[in-house]
């Protein structure tokens, strides 16, 4: 029952906040409520006994993301004026709103092969075997790393003073 | 009432959709990336459900939204260091008037 109340709740916020990215005139606001909706999102991992991924989500997102986030949105704020919309609008609304009907209408239909089975918990230690064990995902892993020592120092080379 | 996959879907749906409102819509390039990180959000609650739900002691989707969430980092970072460029080349990041490539 607990686990039902908090999803609604960190559902709704979540929603809330999310919209409040797309729709609040303010761009730092907009920020601040990315966050929070990151927050819900982690709330929601643990409402899905995915703990490590909750801690993650919590030190990746909310910690890093945002921060880089906020960081940008202070270096061009000269040049900002609001969270102006283009001329396409009105047809994005109906886009989006199609697509989330298709989507919900497919997922209502589709007959998903539930199991009754009981989540695994604690997660992490599991996730190590799985990630670095025997038959895992060891060489993802390694690519994993490659890729983001190069988004690293693409993102040095991009940003740096000429 | 008890909590089952497709909460957890729809929810995702609508904060995937909400996302590419914002993607279609917003001029603001930074805004824009927001609502990417938005719908990369959508997509891990997907796949942590699923894994939940469909293979609980397998963990595969949990595996698979940590790779998400790494590629996220990346393009995060590599997509403000390009905004920042761009901002000090054009001094502004309205996207409907960087059109260089543009034909």
């Amino acid at each position: 029952m607990g686990l039902v109340i908090s999803f609604w709740i960190l559902a709704v916020v979540g929603i809330l906040a999310a919209l409040g990215v797309v729709f609040l005139r303010n761009v730092f606001r907009a920020a601040l409520s990315l966050i929070l909706c990151f927050l819900m999102v982690a709330g929601l991992y643990i409402t899905l006994s995915a703990d490590f991924l909750a801690a993650v989500q919590i030190l990746v997102y909310v910690g890093a993301i945002s921060v880089l986030i906020i960081l940008a949105i202070m270096m061009t704020r000269e040049v900002q004026q609001g969270s102006p919309t283009n001329r396409l609008q009105i047809p994005a609304f109906i886009v989006a709103i199609l697509f989330l009907e298709v989507l919900v209408l497919t997922l209502i239909n589709t007959p998903w092969q539930i199991t009754s089975a009981p989540p695994l918990a604690p997660t992490t230690a599991a996730l190590a075997t799985k990630l670095f064990g025997e038959g895992g995902f060891i060489l993802p892993v390694e690519i994993a790393a490659v890729l983001l020592l190069s988004a690293i120092l693409g993102a040095i080379v991009l940003a740096r003073e000429k | 009432m008890t909590l089952g996959l497709t909460h957890y879907l729809i929810l995702s749906a609508i904060l995937f959709s909400i996302g590419l409102y914002g993607v279609l819509s917003k001029r603001n390039a930074v805004i824009i990336l927001m609502c990417i990180e938005l719908m990369l959000n959508a997509v891990n609650i997907t796949l942590v459900a699923f894994s939940r739900y469909v293979v609980p002691m397998l963990l595969t989707g949990q595996v698979f939204a940590i790779f998400v969430i790494v590629v996220a980092a990346a393009e995060v970072a590599v997509g403000l260091a390009i905004i920042l460029a761009i901002y000090r080349g054009f001094e502004d990041i309205d996207v409907t008037k960087i059109n260089l490539l543009k034909w």
